[in-house]
């Protein structure tokens, strides 16, 4: 990627309601995002995947085995993105189920290495933990790179000024904008790549390449496998040792 | 020439309508019925499943296609598929071998993993092994059938020393095989490689996967020296119903379609006509949607189609077949030779590889200049 590519940030928003206090939140952390990386002299575009909108196509994905159309049209942009917001409503003390299971029928690969911001709504504070107890791990599993500033919004937090009287932290502006400048500093630092010293060449490197050089696997269809590779594997291999 | 056929899964689905769900007896019977009636109605093909877990019955193919061979005379019958993961190669080599010698010819198969987890350690596999399984057990399979006294050793059975598998096949020439997959590029390679053919089931999935593998498979075929990418040897499955009237058609499947284990609870009959290759209307409709199939994968060898399924009725199935036989396969045939590149090679039977098995032999006894300018690999087919 050059620096005249624009960044792709893609939002994934699973409020359910009209208005949803979740995507407020989402937009409020992509604006965020976006004028941090747009201050850094880079172009921004961002998308933001309503998951409701999709909600029978997931279900559909479950029972076919297939997303339709346009449900792997989101998938798409979601697995190209060069960094994810993702933000969901806390149910029953951890992310709502429609909203795991958006990235359940993501391919388990199609976030490896990228950049993640979590953040979640929910009606009372004392379920902010689930973002580390539930998203944290989820996006662990999938190999996302995690900004370690994880943002929950309780109905107080849109009062606005600090919360003095509950004496828990900062206000919740404050924490959307440490958590946009993490996510940020992560893109631009070419997150996990940035650890290999072959990348340190490449500091403006992001998304599909940062992806590229932490091993993502490669399309199996353009890089096929010689037959006579997948037989020599077989007389090589000792022990019961899967092959994937 | 393309071959025209049915494929069945052997499912025991209860009949939504009714509430009803066949005996295992009334099911198996009515699969050899199904196949003789293909033969009746002038079809090619009759293909079986394998599995090894209710509901579905077809656990013992070559039993199956032994009985329908002894009351059929022209029908090729085969599976969809065979499971080279679990089932040991050297009775496979064995068993279709002798399918072979009892129907002159009349067989060959189509290799496929399978995709019930706990079906491989109930055969002492492992699911996670599923491709190096299918590679080594076939590259055994395929020694089984050209070498008369094969030493092997590998990772998944145990070792065979001056083995020879009985009987030989008919006339010194191995059953064809198909290689079916959905989405594992690696099987395609398989199929290119050993210049054997590739299925797509081509049911359930969009048919982008369908088009994808196909491509894969005819490039790679090309690569190994086999011939032209057009010259690989391709078949596709497929679903249909129909009535004469296209409403007709849709109003008697949709019940079927919401209760089946693989359709329900899930898109409407519209949704998935739309995303998949499954196709509810009229034999027109199902004519033109075959016929497109060519427009993504190219000229073909072989189409098999789904009928039985889901808990349909034997009568219904039965119709379903006089209407295949009748009106569709006649028109199919005709309209798919249209346009067809002579280069196109037709549906591989007994007659044809024993006639090119033939030809190389002669070919290698009147000198030797013929075969070292065969392309690498061309001696595997």
């Amino acid at each position: 990627m050059t620096a005249t590519t624009p960044i792709r940030l893609v939002v994934v928003s699973a409020g359910l309601t009209q208005p949803s206090a979740t995507r407020l939140l989402a937009d409020r952390l992509a604006g965020a995002a976006a004028g941090r990386l747009r201050s850094a002299g880079r172009a921004v575009e961002v998308h933001v995947v309503e998951v409701r909108e999709h909600a029978r196509g997931i279900a559909d994905a479950f029972t076919t085995g297939f997303p339709p159309a346009s449900l792997r049209a989101e998938l798409e942009r979601v697995e190209r993105a060069d960094a994810l917001i993702a933000v969901t409503p806390i149910f029953s003390a951890s992310y709502s189920g429609l909203f795991k299971s958006f990235f359940d029928v993501l391919d388990k690969d199609a976030l490896a290495g990228t950049p993640v911001l979590i953040a979640a709504s929910g009606g009372t504070a004392r379920h902010s933990l689930a973002l580390e107890h539930a998203l944290r791990p989820l996006f662990g599993y999938l190999r996302a790179v995690v900004a370690p500033t994880a943002v929950y919004a309780a109905p107080e937090d849109w009062a606005g000024a600090h919360d003095g009287a509950a004496g828990t932290g900062p206000a919740l502006a404050e924490r959307i904008d440490r958590a946009a400048g993490e996510l940020a500093a992560l893109l631009l630092a070419g997150a996990p790549a940035a650890a290999t010293p072959s990348a340190t060449a490449e500091v403006t490197g992001t998304g599909s390449e940062a992806r590229a050089r932490i091993g993502a696997p490669a399309d199996p269809f353009e890089d096929v496998v010689p037959f006579e590779q997948q037989l020599a594997a077989l007389r090589t291999t000792g022990g019961d040792m899967s092959v994937r | 020439m393309m071959q025209f056929g049915i494929f069945t899964v052997g499912d025991v689905t209860p009949d939504p309508t009714t509430g009803r769900t066949p005996t295992e007896a009334e099911r198996i019977k009515a699969m050899t019925a199904v196949a003789l009636k293909a033969e009746e109605v002038g079809l090619d093909v009759f293909a079986t499943g394998e599995h090894h877990n209710p509901p579905f019955v077809p656990s013992s193919p070559t039993t199956m296609l032994g009985w329908i061979a002894a009351r059929t005379e022209r029908l090729l019958l085969s599976t969809s598929t065979t499971l080279i993961t679990t089932n040991d190669p050297v009775k496979i080599a064995e068993d279709f071998a002798m399918l072979q010698h009892l129907t002159d010819g009349r067989v060959d198969l189509m290799l496929g993993r399978g995709n019930t987890g706990p079906v491989y350690p109930w055969f002492g596999q492992d699911i996670r092994n599923g491709i190096p399984l299918a590679v080594e057990n076939y590259a055994l399979l395929h020694r089984l059938w050209r070498e008369d006294v094969v030493d092997w050793q590998g990772r998944f059975r145990t070792p065979l020393q001056s083995f020879t598998s009985t009987p030989r096949p008919l006339d010194g020439v191995p059953p064809f095989v198909w290689h079916g997959s959905i989405r594992s590029p690696e099987i395609a390679e398989q199929a290119a490689y050993y210049g054997d053919g590739f299925f797509h089931n081509h049911i359930f999935w969009p048919k982008e996967h369908t088009q994808r593998m196909v491509a894969l498979y005819r490039k790679r075929f090309a690569h190994y020296g086999h011939g032209s990418e057009e010259q690989a040897i391709v078949g596709l499955g497929g679903q249909v119903f129909m009535r004469k009237n296209s409403q007709d058609a849709v109003r008697e499947f949709r019940p079927y379609f919401d209760r089946a284990p693989v359709y329900g609870g899930g898109p409407s009959l519209e949704e998935f006509m739309r995303e998949t290759p499954l196709t509810v209307g009229s034999p027109q409709q199902v004519i033109e949607r075959t016929l497109a199939s060519r427009e993504y994968v190219g000229d073909y060898q072989r189409q098999l189609f789904l009928l039985d399924h889901a808990g349909l009725p034997l009568k219904t199935v039965l119709e379903q077949l006089d209407i295949l036989g009748e009106e569709v396969v006649p028109v199919l045939r005709e309209e798919f030779a249209k346009g067809r590149p002579a280069s196109v090679p037709d549906a591989p039977t007994h007659a044809s590889l024993l006639t090119a098995a033939r030809r190389e032999e002669a070919a290698a006894e009147s000198g030797s200049t013929t075969t070292a300018t065969a392309p690498e690999g061309s001696a595997q087919r």
